[in-house]
């Protein structure tokens, strides 16, 4: 009887054992099909965005990405002037969101006095929480009449006379378009630059500034040789990811770009960007060609972001730094 | 010693920190200038009519009830369907298969996929349901935005889990606990209240998310709570409403605005507070 009641609890813990053991590969493999989610998701939005732009690659053939007609009445679409716009808004985002950034960083770590640290920080990180529809809202009635008010008629007639800058700062001042849109998202990459250079920063050994210090260099000078060099993988990485925000932001753009389907010299002048156009006509627009190019400017979109999204991922993975951005 | 030299670099110094805290000024004047306006031009409509009323025809007043309950709806069940399976696939990397290949190239595109544009993720569920079902509906926005809050979700789990202290696992794991139970019973435990921050940024980047919702819920004027038609969200009404040439129109966007912001901020504060919290214990 003894013996029969051992046996007993131990076939019991056996099995009880198995059955946990089982529950274990279940989870587990609950676990690894909802890993496997992220590899469908990138395949599906590929394979999909691919079968919708299939009838515009078809009818226009690679002629599309060259293409600069935009005209819904003859059915007849290019991507060239979003690409266009896309580029160019991103390049003036950089151009003036770069250098900000930098400076933010640089004042972060180098001259705010550790208490205002945090605070500063998190304010200027905040940026990043407000909604990119805030923007496009706050940017349509108060940064563009701004500009056009006080910033665009100024540059107007400063440049009127020199050769090359009087096209790109040609008349008249409409407020929106290229430039505003720029402005708009240099703004909103700002604290995503800013938090990863300043990070990356605070990875500079501290015995590296001090030997700068210690043979006389002012701040700047510790800035320009020791810490820009020592962190210039991790500032790239970070530019390429601001970059590939402002490639694919939608909504601020679309209040501010004025919606032209023209390429012009000027910065001033109205015109479009690859998610604008999308933006303001996918729900609009009739007949399989059009929805089709506009899908086919959603994957080229998505190639050029992904790519730039990568390297940055890639040049940032080499110092080991993994943003949440 | 040369004092042009030095007077020339101590003036560089002097341009280099001028300009740092400039652009810092610059950072900060953006904030408050866009809070400011949101205040100014949204406080004023902040009455209860906005939370009891409908959206207006043009030129009459009105509210954001509609719109409001969408959003509700909407950003609720985008959470309800992409945490679940974000924190299933952040367990997987960080307990399973941390150190796997599999593994690092999840990782990798999870992070691609963290910052790509969201408007080619609204144009992928227009694809795969809009075009099938052949209507747009609530269902559309839904999986839009949860496929916005997988990334955040499965990122921030993995970074939580990570940080549980190895000691703990081995502990359990010699008390003869099997790994699902560790999982469970030690990792998530002790990560919490990091895996709540992660779904509370991840309901702070949908709730003001429009893009995606632009052809998937598309818009509704009407008190509509079935998830088989259109539905009205914040940030679309926005975005109609403040390009319309209507005064009552403009004004609610305004207020529908400074919900929103407010919303997201304090959902951003809450969180920030929330991970500190979890990294110095």
């Amino acid at each position: 009887m003894e013996l029969t009641a051992a046996d007993d609890v131990i076939t019991h813990r056996v099995r009880r054992g198995r059955r946990l053991n089982a529950y274990d590969a279940a989870f587990r493999s609950l676990t690894f099909a909802s890993a496997l989610v992220v590899l469908i998701l990138l395949a599906g939005v590929i394979i999909a965005l691919i079968d919708g732009a299939l009838p515009a690659l078809a009818k226009f053939g690679p002629g599309f990405v060259t293409g600069e007609a935009w005209n819904p009445v003859t059915e007849n679409f290019g991507a060239l002037v979003p690409i266009y716009g896309t580029l160019v808004t991103s390049a003036i985002a950089m151009l003036i969101g770069i250098p900000v950034s930098l400076g933010i960083a640089i004042f972060l770590t180098e001259f705010c006095p550790i208490t205002l640290r945090r605070p500063i920080g998190i304010a200027i990180e905040l940026l990043a929480g407000i909604p990119s529809i805030i923007y496009g809202i706050w940017g349509l009635f108060f940064l563009a009449p701004f500009l056009q008010r006080h910033v665009q008629p100024p540059l107007i007639d400063a440049f009127g006379n020199i050769p090359i800058l009087s096209d790109l700062f040609a008349g008249p001042p409409y407020g929106v378009g290229i430039g505003t849109a720029g402005i708009i998202l240099a703004i909103m990459v700002l604290p995503f630059i800013t938090s990863i250079t300043r990070d990356v920063f605070e990875t500079v050994p501290a015995v590296l500034k001090e030997s700068g210090y210690g043979l006389g260099c002012t701040t700047w000078e510790v800035v320009r040789y020791i810490v820009i060099p020592y962190t210039r993988i991790g500032i790239l990485g970070a530019v390429m990811l601001g970059l590939g925000r402002a490639l694919g932001e939608t909504m601020a753009v679309t209040f501010v770009i004025g919606n032209a389907h023209r390429i012009s010299a000027s910065v001033f002048a109205p015109g479009t960007t690859i998610s604008a156009a999308i933006a303001n006509e996918f729900t609009e627009a009739v007949g399989d060609v059009y929805k089709s190019s506009l899908i086919a400017l959603g994957l080229i979109l998505f190639l050029i972001t992904f790519i730039v999204l990568a390297c940055a991922r890639l040049l940032l993975l080499k110092l080991g730094s993994r943003p949440s951005l | 010693m040369n004092m042009q030299l030095y007077y020339r670099r101590r003036l560089a110094n002097r341009i280099v920190t001028i300009g740092a805290i400039a652009a810092a000024a610059f950072g900060l004047l953006c904030l408050a200038w866009v809070l400011w306006t949101l205040i100014v031009k949204g406080a004023g409509g902040l009455t209860l009519n906005v939370i009891t009323e409908m959206t207006p025809p043009p030129g009459s007043d009105g509210g954001l009830l509609n719109p409001i309950m969408g959003s509700l709806i909407m950003t609720g069940m985008a959470t309800l369907l992409g945490t679940p399976l974000g924190i299933l696939a952040g367990t997987y990397m960080a307990e399973y298969g941390r150190y796997n290949k599999l593994t690092m190239v999840i990782r990798f595109i999870n992070d691609v996929l963290l910052s790509a544009p969201s408007i080619v993720i609204g144009l992928f569920v227009y694809e795969i349901m809009v075009l099938q079902m052949s209507h747009f509906s609530a269902w559309a926005g839904i999986v839009a935005l949860s496929i916005i809050v997988l990334p955040v979700v499965i990122r921030t789990t993995e970074d939580m889990l990570t940080l549980v202290p190895n000691n703990l696992r081995e502990a359990a794991a010699a008390l003869g606990a099997p790994r699902w139970v560790v999982i469970r019973h030690i990792a998530y435990r002790a990560a919490l209240s990091g895996l709540i921050t992660g779904v509370l940024l991840a309901i702070a980047r949908i709730s003001g998310e429009t893009a995606p919702l632009l052809f998937t819920a598309l818009n509704n004027q009407f008190w509509s709570i079935n998830l088989n038609a259109p539905m009205a969200s914040l940030p679309v009404t926005i975005f109609q409403f403040a390009l319309s040439p209507y005064a009552q129109w403009q004004s609610l966007a305004w207020t529908g605005a400074l919900i929103i912001t407010l919303a997201v901020l304090v959902l951003n504060i809450i969180a920030r507070t929330l991970a500190s919290r979890q990294r110095t214990r």
